[in-house]
């Protein structure tokens, strides 16, 4: 008998069939991870075991929990099994928490909801829990706001609310998509402790096949609704039967081949003992502003035709770095220089057009209310020698085709492309003016495998078409290591590695480099041993 | 479309109406006195009575419409023409000394009790539609201020902004072309609701005789003279009240309906 077991599950949206006949079970102490890419279904799978589901969903099959069936409940029953019986961890730690209340509170706030127990009762129990993931009350007094802890902290709070009536069944939803390589193994050990200390069944959602293979006892692989394979993490990884499995674990590791590093190296960029200081606020009326350093001292070369990697958590400054460079930002300190030529805030229309950024976002990063052709040649604004007519059009059309769209596409507007194809067309907008430099900000962090697979298909076909330079900034250490010849690790301000990429990956020298590698979950390299087998 | 926004644009364009058919026909000419008709009850003639020199009621009403629309839209088109532009300078200088002087202006205008600041002006300068135009435009200032720079700054930190400082683009460049259009549904909203408040404004003036000047005729003036003979011919008040809450309550359905169609949860999904 298993802990949960949903059998044919069905739920449509309106119209709009969002999951198909899904089955799946989970056993007491066991660990399953459900995986697939966006718009998959494996989020709206969790949802309906809670559910926490749209007005408008309908739903059909059973969802069985023990030997109760929760899709006959009455939403009153559904209540009291969510947190008591069922609990959750969300992706998103800041949004999951209210800012307004305590962390003390929130956790006591679930065993007050669900228990009959005193208020003083309740706080030492959370007390005991909040210990139990780690921020004792010694050290993380429980009067503590969310804003005045970390992400991984306040991810900790929220499984502390999560877990503090010792759930049956635990779902995670992308519990560490939104926190740091070091950050994530220490919540992903905590979680795989807990469970096999409460007997907990837990429920794991994640788009990142590296986790899934470090943590699940078993897997289940979703594609638009349905599942498409399943089975114990081991013969998953090894059989890989269903394409879409082959596909997204291909996709995982996915290698690009770059043309050869320049040989004579000529410098491009160079940055020189680079400051930037922020101010923090006042402590007090009468107080000093403080000064927080968010770059410090630092300085390296971007030779042309290098493609340099720039890897380190958040807050960094590798953000901070990056608007310098643009000059978006003012630096304090140290100067920039763009082919021997000092660069300042102020930038004449070619030094701009000499350098352009793709952004994290591709959702964030057009106008919406703009069409695609004005969009990519934005970059043009102010320059005298800006093609116009026809030529204008050309030009969009062809760029817009280097990168896989077509010349008919600078007609749309951006809601009118996926995820991935608008970071094709941020692509264009930074190729137009075939800059000497481009800043890869994230570009690839926030779309799925294969998605992003193609992406650096394309940024290395790119490397031959246009000989790009560019700094790609990420905290995807495999990415990097792919795309890039060079690469910075920056900590707290300051570049404490760098060196070739080979180099630097298999042999680190700095410590804050090793514990950064070894923080990242590695897929285990496994090739398939069976046949593509036609799929059931 | 939602109920609000349709019973809204109803009620809001039959008032618009009446204003605009009043420059071209009215029953009577409003104007005109007729002392031997005076307080009829609405009949066949006059179909909605007569006041206390025999003007005909629904005649004056359509041009008082005329008065309250104009007075309010331009008092609105002061706000706007104004306080957009302020608020998105502020937005776009935050932080800086011009941000905290624009803003904390506005929290001066804020500060005073607006009506009473209006009598104040309109006493001074004398009554007249355009000073009571002026003063409810003054004080529409600073709530399109809020608003602009409100909803600009957290478009500053998209990233499609910083795409276009990269291309050179100076601040007030990016405020008209991507800040400006992405802000309108909320000017739009926020202009609906000063727009009424602007009407029961404009009546408020008139009823103490500060604003539009006899003879045009405004709703706010002919309660005021209907104050005395309310016992008598209680239409006099009544139509010119209806009038008002028509309009006032048209023109927030409207606003309530442009608010949810213009929702920005909802954008993505319609877009």
């Amino acid at each position: 008998m298993s802990l949960l077991d949903i059998s044919n599950l069905s739920l449509s949206i309106g119209a709009l069939p969002i999951l198909r006949d899904v089955t799946l079970s989970i056993a007491a102490g066991e660990i399953l991870a459900v995986t697939g890419e966006s718009g998959s279904g494996k989020s709206m799978t969790a949802f309906s075991v809670m559910r926490l589901l749209p007005q408008a969903a309908k739903i059909q099959g059973a969802i069985y929990l023990e030997d109760e069936d929760l899709c006959a409940l009455s939403e009153v029953e559904m209540c009291q099994r969510r947190g008591r019986d069922i609990g959750m961890v969300f992706q998103e730690p800041m949004t999951a928490l209210n800012p307004v209340m305590t962390i003390g509170a929130q956790v006591m706030e679930t065993i007050l909801l669900h228990t009959d127990t005193s208020a003083a009762d309740a706080q030492a129990e959370a007390a005991r829990v909040l210990t139990r993931v780690g921020l004792p009350p010694e050290r993380f007094p429980m009067d503590r706001y969310p804003h005045e802890l970390s992400g991984g902290q306040r991810q900790r709070v929220v499984i502390a609310m999560a877990i503090a009536l010792r759930p049956k069944l635990l779902i995670a939803d992308e519990p560490t998509t939104a926190l740091d390589v070091t950050t994530q193994a220490q919540i992903l050990d905590l979680l795989r402790d807990l469970v096999r200390e409460y007997g907990m069944g837990l429920m794991i959602i994640t788009h990142d096949l590296a986790v899934v293979a470090d943590l699940a006892d078993r897997i289940v692989v979703m594609r638009k609704g349905e599942v498409v394979e399943r089975g114990p993490t081991l013969s998953v990884l090894t059989h890989q039967r269903h394409p879409y499995t082959r596909m997204l674990f291909e996709a995982s590791a996915h290698k690009v081949t770059l043309p050869a590093a320049p040989e004579a190296p000529a410098p491009l960029l160079e940055v020189r003992n680079a400051v930037r200081d922020y101010t923090t606020p006042r402590k007090g009326w009468l107080g000093k502003p403080g000064r927080f350093r968010a770059v410090n001292n630092v300085s390296f070369t971007l030779h042309k035709g290098e493609r340099l990697g720039l890897v380190g958590e958040s807050g960094c400054g590798k953000s901070t770095l990056t608007r310098a460079i643009l000059g978006l930002e003012e630096l304090q300190g140290g100067e920039l220089l763009l082919n021997g030529q000092p660069l300042s805030q102020q930038r004449s229309p070619a030094q701009r057009q000499a350098m352009q950024v793709v952004f994290q976002d591709p959702y964030g990063s057009f106008n919406p209310r703009h069409r695609v052709e004005r969009l990519v040649t934005e970059p043009f604004h102010l320059s005298p020698d800006a093609p116009t007519g026809r030529a204008r059009q050309e030009l969009v059309g062809q760029v817009l085709e280097d990168v896989g769209l077509s010349a008919a596409d600078a007609q749309k507007y951006p809601h009118q492309f996926s995820g991935g194809q608008r970071q094709r067309i941020a692509i264009a907008r930074a190729l137009i003016t075939r800059p000497e430099l481009i800043i890869f900000d994230e570009a690839v962090s926030a779309l799925d495998v294969s998605v992003r697979a193609r992406t650096l298909d394309l940024i290395a076909d790119l490397c031959t078409a246009y000989g790009l330079t560019y700094l790609f900034i990420s905290h995807d250490l495999s990415v990097v290591r792919e795309v890039c010849d060079r690469v910075l690790v920056m900590q707290k301000g300051e570049i404490v590695e760098q060196g070739p990429v080979e180099k630097v990956f298999t042999a680190p020298k700095h410590a804050y480099t090793q514990t950064l590698l070894a923080a990242a979950p590695v897929l285990p390299d496994i090739t398939p041993t069976e046949p593509l087998e036609a799929p059931a | 479309m939602n109920r609000s926004l349709f019973l809204g644009g109803l009620l809001s364009g039959i008032m618009l109406l009446l204003a605009i058919v009043s420059f071209v026909w009215t029953p009577f000419d409003h104007a005109v006195m007729n002392i031997p008709d005076k307080l009829q009850t609405p009949n066949g003639t006059h179909l909605l009575g007569t006041d206390h020199f025999g003007r005909d009621i629904l005649s004056m009403v359509m041009v008082g419409a005329r008065t309250s629309l104009a007075v309010a839209l331009l008092a609105v088109g002061i706000g706007i023409g104004l306080g957009v532009p302020l608020g998105l300078a502020a937005a776009a200088t935050r932080g800086s000394w011009l941000d905290e002087v624009i803003m904390r202006g506005n929290d001066l205008v804020f500060a005073f009790p607006s009506l009473v600041i209006a009598i104040l002006i309109t006493a001074v300068f004398g009554p007249s539609a355009i000073n009571a135009i002026i003063a409810i435009g003054i004080f529409n200032i600073p709530v399109f201020a809020r608003v602009a720079r409100g909803g600009s700054l957290s478009l500053w930190a998209r990233e499609f902004i910083l795409a276009a400082r990269v291309a050179g683009k100076s601040r007030a460049r990016i405020s008209a072309e991507h800040i400006l259009p992405n802000i309108a549904n909320l000017l739009i909203v926020q202009g609906t609701i000063q727009f009424s408040l602007g009407i029961l404004a404009e009546a408020g003036l008139s009823y103490v005789g500060l604003g539009a000047q006899p003879p045009t005729p405004s709703w706010g003036r002919m309660l005021a003279e209907a104050q005395t003979l309310v016992s008598l011919a209680p239409h006099l008040a009544i139509v010119p009240g209806c009038a008002i809450i028509v309009t006032v309550v048209g023109l927030n359905l409207l606003g309530d309906g442009l608010r949810d169609r213009f929702d920005p949860r909802l954008m993505e999904g319609r877009a």
